[in-house]
């Protein structure tokens, strides 16, 4: 009896691990990859967008019947503080079953975990942060950026200021990295132009309330514009206080205010403010039509934002390398290392030697009607309707 | 300088030390009739606004009138609420921990405020994000010359004053505030006097706590915006306020409140960087505080309350 019974089960096992074997046809192994960004807090809505968009990475990819894996994604809050960014870059880094991330909008959270990333050798590709040093502080092969950097925007900032005939620029800009970033690389762009000359800076604390007093002093300076390096919630409050004090300047801001929930913060107020953002507008993007679609589509709760678009396209790069050579976080660094005029939704992506894309268009926005529009396509610049003291 | 941007300097310090004061004599109520520093006194402040945005939304979305309706039902419903809260603050924190510590009630509030505050981030819709509250006071300004004269500001300074003249009157005038005055004098005399102990602290709680839930309030006109955090830096520059007017004394803190917002203006306005600002005026604070540890009015000069 007891053979017979021995072979009966070495039959049920065989047939077990066929069904195993034969599973996989069906149900694919499932690869889990990671997503950082401010979920909570005075930029959740950049923060929200990025994440339906890597999401909509994830759930395009797994819809694909010729995809190899099953994905699944873990989303972290860093909240847009780097205590905060470090502790769920770690929890995300330390998790072995991770393969690699698509991670933070904020500078200050970027440049805060590029070590912990580098310590654990976890590849990540930034979709949102614009501080230079994230990418070129170190040579770190772990850390890849699909978005440009400030000192293009920047560059885009100070000639179109200039370009208009403003002289004077009042510089407002907190006190983090992103801000402090922002102060040195528009002075260095407008100083280099030489038109137009910067009669006070600011610095300011994230999450200070009250500008009364600093915009008192900026309006006995009498500047043509208040150029704030900075994120939307201070944003919000300095360009309502500047209407408190009665300042008609041009407020010039950078790519940290292009957000629906700036203009939902000021409603009309918002008319008239700059912004500069690299890459092309959503819409114009080689993929953005597509992306909107499927966007759509999903009907999340909130819309991808600004920088909704690179989100989707570092998550589906970091997706695309899985694919080609595994779930394994060494091969894909190696193969992120070699990322040349690739195809994605923000245009053809090509990583220098510190996994920086090179973006070379800059949108110029300027808030008419409840929107920000394109600066070439507006009334302002075809003359319209004037910005304050525009010649 | 011209004598427009130095009104409007002065205008801007007022707006802050209306609020820093008002939050002051709420840490110097507690402090008079108890001995005891409550640190959630800010958090209190911070859902005394959620409350009357609340209440705005509530009104707002059922269709309710005029604004002066809206406005005036935002700021009764803050402040019934905030006394309500301080009462049972009053009532089972700080009360049950007479005999213990004074450094238990700081710690036990201190966490208090945490709850306050996460609740309000966690439980509120939306609530980790800053809420834009109604512009409900009248928007009118005359530009006099560098100075910007706003019928808003002047109306919430007017409010302010009158709340702590109220204030004031209350205690000097009425036979609660001498009750009030009685127990912060001496507990044990005012006890075999037949005052009712317990009764004047559950009824000093719910004044500090109304005068926070109106500083709240006064907050979200002002700036058009509240967040979840703004209470955590109000109580803490309120606190100081407090501490280096003399803690025990209203006129004290009051003092204290417009000292510590004219310091600020003056970081903003002296030539070296604004960034410094806070720094500088916590350092003012602190060189005062060696210089007069017991407040710049002191307690052996000063009536307590």
């Amino acid at each position: 009896m007891r053979p017979i019974g021995k072979t009966f089960v070495s039959v049920g096992l065989a047939a077990l691990a066929a069904a195993a074997i034969a599973a996989p046809a069906s149900a694919k192994d499932t690869v889990k990859v990671g997503f950082i960004g401010p979920l909570t807090g005075g930029v959740s809505a950049n923060g929200l967008g990025g994440r339906n968009s890597a999401d909509l990475a994830v759930k395009l990819r797994n819809a694909d019947a010729e995809a190899k894996y099953n994905y699944d994604i873990v989303v972290f809050d860093d909240e847009c503080k780097p205590n905060v960014a470090v502790q769920v870059a770690t929890k995300m880094a330390a998790d072995k079953d991770i393969i690699g991330g698509a991670t933070h909008y904020c500078s200050a959270t970027a440049i805060a975990t590029v070590d912990t990333y580098h310590k654990f050798g976890f590849p990540v590709i930034v979709w949102g942060a614009v501080l230079p040093d994230v990418t070129y502080r170190n040579k770190y092969a772990e850390i890849h950026r699909v978005n440009g950097t400030m000192i293009n925007q920047n560059d885009a900032n100070a000639e179109l200021i200039s370009q208009l005939g403003y002289k004077t620029v009042a510089v407002i800009h907190d006190t983090t990295d992103y801000g402090k970033g922002h102060n040195e690389y528009f002075s260095k762009a407008l100083a280099k132009i030489g038109k137009a000359q910067i009669v006070g800076t600011f610095g300011v604390t994230a999450d200070q309330q009250d500008f009364a007093t600093e915009l008192t002093r900026i309006k006995a300076l009498k500047p043509d514009v208040i150029y704030f390096g900075g994120l939307t919630p201070i944003g919000v409050r300095i360009r309502s206080q500047m209407d408190k004090l009665g300042i008609n300047a041009v407020f010039d801001g950078t790519s940290g205010i292009v957000s629906d929930a700036y203009i939902q913060g000021l409603g009309p107020l918002a008319e008239g403010t700059l912004a500069f953002r690299e890459g092309a507008p959503t819409d114009k993007l080689p993929g953005g039509k597509f992306f909107m679609e499927k966007y759509t589509a999903q009907k999340y709760d909130q819309p991808p934002e600004a920088y909704g678009a690179f989100a989707f396209a570092a998550m589906n790069m970091l997706i695309d390398s899985i694919e080609k050579v595994g779930p394994d976080r060494k091969k894909v660094i190696a193969d992120l290392a070699n990322v040349k005029d690739r195809d994605s939704i923000v245009g053809k992506i090509t990583f220098d030697d510190h996994g920086q894309n090179a973006v070379p268009v800059i949108t110029k926005y300027v808030v008419q009607d409840g929107k920000f529009v394109e600066w070439d396509d507006s009334e302002y610049a075809s003359g319209k309707r004037k910005l304050p003291g525009q010649k | 300088m011209t004598a427009g941007l130095l009104a409007q300097y002065v205008m801007n310090g007022l707006m802050l030390g209306m609020m820093y004061a008002l939050v002051a004599v709420g840490f110097t109520l507690f402090f008079g009739v108890l001995d005891v520093i409550k640190f959630s006194h800010g958090d209190v402040l911070t859902v005394g606004a959620f409350t009357a945005l609340a209440t705005y939304v509530a009104l707002h979305t059922a269709g309710a009138g005029s604004r002066w309706l809206e406005l005036i039902a935002m700021l009764v419903a803050a402040i019934l609420a905030m006394a309500f809260l301080g009462v049972l603050i009053a009532r089972y924190l700080v009360l049950p921990l007479r005999s213990a510590p004074p450094l238990n009630t700081l710690l036990i509030t201190l966490m208090l405020g945490t709850v306050l505050r996460e609740s309000i981030r966690l439980f509120y819709p939306q609530g980790a994000n800053p809420k834009p509250f109604p512009a409900l006071l009248p928007k009118g300004s005359i530009d006099l010359g560098g100075f910007n004269l706003r019928a808003d500001n002047v109306l919430m300074l007017a409010a302010g004053a009158a709340a702590i003249i109220g204030l004031q009157a209350l205690l000097n005038r009425t036979k609660l505030g001498l009750a009030i005055r009685a127990v912060a004098q001496d507990e044990e005399t005012a006890r075999t006097m037949g005052i009712d102990f317990t009764a004047v602290v559950l009824v000093t709680f719910a004044i500090g706590s109304a005068l926070a839930a109106f500083a709240g309030v006064m907050n979200g006109l002002y700036y058009n915006e509240i967040n979840f955090g703004i209470g955590l830096y109000l109580g803490v520059i309120g606190f100081s306020a407090a501490i280096i007017g003399g803690l025990g004394s209203v006129y004290g803190a009051i003092l204290g409140g417009f000292l510590f917002a004219g310091l600020q203006v003056l970081g903003t306005v002296l030539p070296f960087a604004s960034a410094y600002k806070d720094v500088f005026a916590f350092a003012v604070v602190i060189a005062l505080m060696a210089w007069r540890p017991t407040g710049l009015i002191q307690e052996k000069i000063s009536e307590r309350v």
